[in-house]
């Protein structure tokens, strides 16, 4: 499984972590990641660390991500990112939506 | 009937044997497992037979006088072509150069004599299975290919629909040179140039996460209000504030629109650029001094309406400049190797352009010799826009229709702009629909745009923010314009802009006469150069000059009056 899920000691927090290529292939797992992460969860962790790779169509499932949690309010941390990733967060200005680590 | 053949239907089988008594035995057995059978003598006889009647299925005897069983093999995988037809040799050959000569004849496997009921059906139906799956890979690759010209075949004429709406624009001015690929609505980017109404240009570029369907599906919107919005004299900020609304209203959350949008104005020497999200675009001197200007935003269709910023960056230029952009299909062309062309491949090739070559060029090559293909760049843009001297430039056809209709010709119009409206509103567009009502007046919208815009600029950022216009000919001072702009905008709460409309037809056509007030302090127009003058010539080079002396030039009169914070003008139009 390229996408493994874990949540903090209180259960509020789901970290969420990408093996691998993050693209459409990995759409419905990481769906499926996030909206069975429990009741209990007011925030997300991305975790990007064996990430190696990021496409728009990942960049859009950040964005689908962000709307499940709330939009505005959503509290979503993208952490450990590679160089090749980061650069493509920044040229899309993701940081004015999501809080990069 | 056998219960074997049940299993798959009766099959047509073909056999050829010289022994009269073994093909009896084996034709008795087949009829008996259900199937229909064909027989032969030789290899002649079988090839005849094949050609004929088509079986599903052929027993070859190896050893036979004529024709043997190895070029009657030959002969029938040839005529079957790419019909999988299983050929099985009878023989009673062990020696494995032998067997090995029948498969390379075109066999698919071997029956050994005497001949065992029993083996004999597992065969025929081991073969069958693998003649059916054959026959179904066939059909669905058949049925691919099928709604796969089908699918090129809808495109292409989606594309003709597409491009009637997002027609290329001004894209073939001479100051332009692209590469787009031809489809390449479909693989997300959209590529639009349009003329403003008072010259200049406006150039979006855009690529869309995603392909195909609705990335083509979500371009329509963005070409009609980008050239609607155009052509009407909005400017790029409102464009984009417009688009970016109605992507967000309608995509999908997790599709958005990468973008560029470039405002080019001659005259002024000009250049405003808005990116999101694609890569850097270049501005590359003619000095061939180079600085890029990076995504400064988020793409359009994920920022809300308060949240978006259309807050376009101000670069000033010079004839000659280049801007150059592109989308990521750039930066992610591949060598053999799968190494990415990326920012450095563009960097070495913009470098590489040297004094006299073109960026362009030089990207072109760049990324040719990098893929080492002579054709790619399906799914990549590439743009690059010159400033020139607006004279120079071809005076593009005015495409726009004209309107059937009867329109006002006596009529007039007071409106004014108050207090915060200054400093969020741009009444340009909408006073020039007004104009463009009067039927015969909408051949001059680029006069009466250019008219109603230096009457505006005037009055906003000389009389009521009383910017002084020499500031924007140093480059510290052009920032330093910008900034107080800005910041003076917000002090404008008492102020207002007060346009007095008045059309009425002559016997040559018409006469618009305008009148432009605003709150400011005026100007002591009784010693202003280019008011004394008549000369032209001696109007110079100054912005403030140069507003006035088109306003001179286009017009019958124009007067000033108060302390020069009211001017009026007198505008003729012709039949």
């Amino acid at each position: 499984m390229p996408i493994h899920t874990r949540s903090s000691h209180d259960g509020q927090i789901l970290i969420i972590s990408i093996d691998g290529r993050f693209d459409f292939s990995t759409h419905q797992a990481f769906r499926d990641a996030y909206e069975h992460g429990g009741k209990d969860v007011d925030g997300y962790i991305v975790d990007l660390s064996d990430a190696t790779y990021l496409d728009s169509s990942a960049l859009g499932m950040l964005l689908l991500l962000r709307d499940y949690a709330g939009g505005d309010n959503a509290n979503i941390a993208i952490e450990n990112c590679n160089n090749d990733v980061r650069k493509i967060l920044t040229i899309s200005n993701f940081e004015q939506l999501f809080t990069i680590r | 009937m056998d219960e074997s053949a049940a299993e798959s239907g009766p099959l047509n089988i073909l056999i050829a044997d010289d022994n009269d008594s073994d093909r009896l035995i084996l034709k008795t057995l087949l009829k008996r497992l259900g199937h229909d059978v064909l027989d032969a003598a030789n290899g002649e006889e079988a090839v005849a037979l094949f050609r004929s009647k088509g079986p599903d299925i052929v027993l070859l005897d190896v050893l036979m006088p004529g024709m043997d069983g190895m070029e009657a093999a030959r002969q029938i995988k040839e005529l079957a072509a790419e019909r999988l037809v299983p050929l099985i040799f009878i023989t009673s050959l062990t020696e494995v150069e032998a067997l090995a000569k029948c498969l390379e004849a075109g066999g698919d496997g071997f029956l050994s004599k005497p001949y065992n009921r029993v083996m004999i059906k597992a065969k025929i139906n081991a073969f069958n299975r693998m003649r059916l799956m054959h026959q179904a890979l066939s059909d669905q690759r058949d049925l691919m290919l099928a709604r796969n010209r089908q699918l090129l075949e809808e495109q292409h004429v989606a594309r003709r629909v597409f491009d009637n709406v997002a027609h290329t624009g001004c894209l073939n001015a001479a100051n332009i040179r692209y590469h787009a690929s031809p489809l390449s609505v479909f693989s997300g980017d959209v590529l639009f140039a349009s003329p403003r109404p008072a010259g200049g240009m406006l150039v979006f570029a855009g690529d869309f996460t995603g392909h195909g369907l609705p990335a083509a599906i979500g371009a329509m919107p963005i070409a009609e209000t980008f050239y609607g919005m155009a052509s009407k004299g909005f400017n790029g900020s409102d464009i984009l504030r417009e688009i970016n609304q109605k992507l967000v209203r309608i995509l999908p959350k997790d599709m958005f629109c990468c973008a560029v949008m470039v405002e080019a104005d001659f005259g002024l020497n000009q250049l405003n650029v808005w990116n999101g999200g694609l890569p850097d675009t270049w501005l590359i001197r003619s000095s061939s001094e180079r600085f890029i200007l990076p995504s400064l935003h988020l793409p359009l269709g994920i920022l809300s309406a308060e949240q978006f910023s259309a807050e376009m960056e101000i670069v000033r230029s010079l004839p000659g400049d280049r801007l150059l952009l592109m989308t990521d299909g750039v930066l992610e062309c591949a060598n053999g190797e799968g190494q990415l062309f990326g920012e450095q491949g563009v960097r070495l090739a913009v470098e590489s352009a040297g004094a006299e070559g073109h960026p362009f060029d030089a990207l072109m090559a760049g990324i040719q010799r990098f893929t080492g293909h002579q054709k790619f760049g399906d799914d990549l843009t590439l743009f690059c826009l010159e400033m020139v001297d607006e004279a120079g430039l071809t005076v593009l056809p005015d495409n726009t229709a004209p309107s059937t209709l009867a329109g006002p010709t006596q009529w007039k119009c007071v409106y004014e702009v108050q207090g915060r409206t200054l400093e969020e509103f741009n009444p340009l567009p909408l006073l020039l629909h007004i104009c463009m009502e009067v039927p015969g007046l909408r051949r001059k919208s680029g006069e009466i745009y250019t008219l109603l815009s230096e009457l505006y600029n005037n009055a906003l950022e000389h009389g009521v923010l009383e910017l002084p216009s020499e500031w924007k000919y140093t480059s510290e001072g052009f920032n330093r314009y910008y900034s107080e702009r800005t910041s003076r905008l917000g002090t404008v709460s008492n102020h207002y802009i007060r346009f007095n409309f008045h059309h009425e037809p002559m016997h040559w056509g018409g006469r618009l006469s305008v009148v432009c007030e605003d709150s400011g302090r005026g100007f002591d127009f009784q010693s202003h150069p280019v008011l004394q003058s008549t000369e032209m010539a001696q109007s110079g080079p100054r912005y403030g000059g140069r507003g006035l002396a088109l306003l001179k030039r286009l017009t019958e009169s124009i007067r000033f009056h108060e302390q020069g914070n009211r001017v009026e003008i007198v505008y003729d139009w012709y039949l």
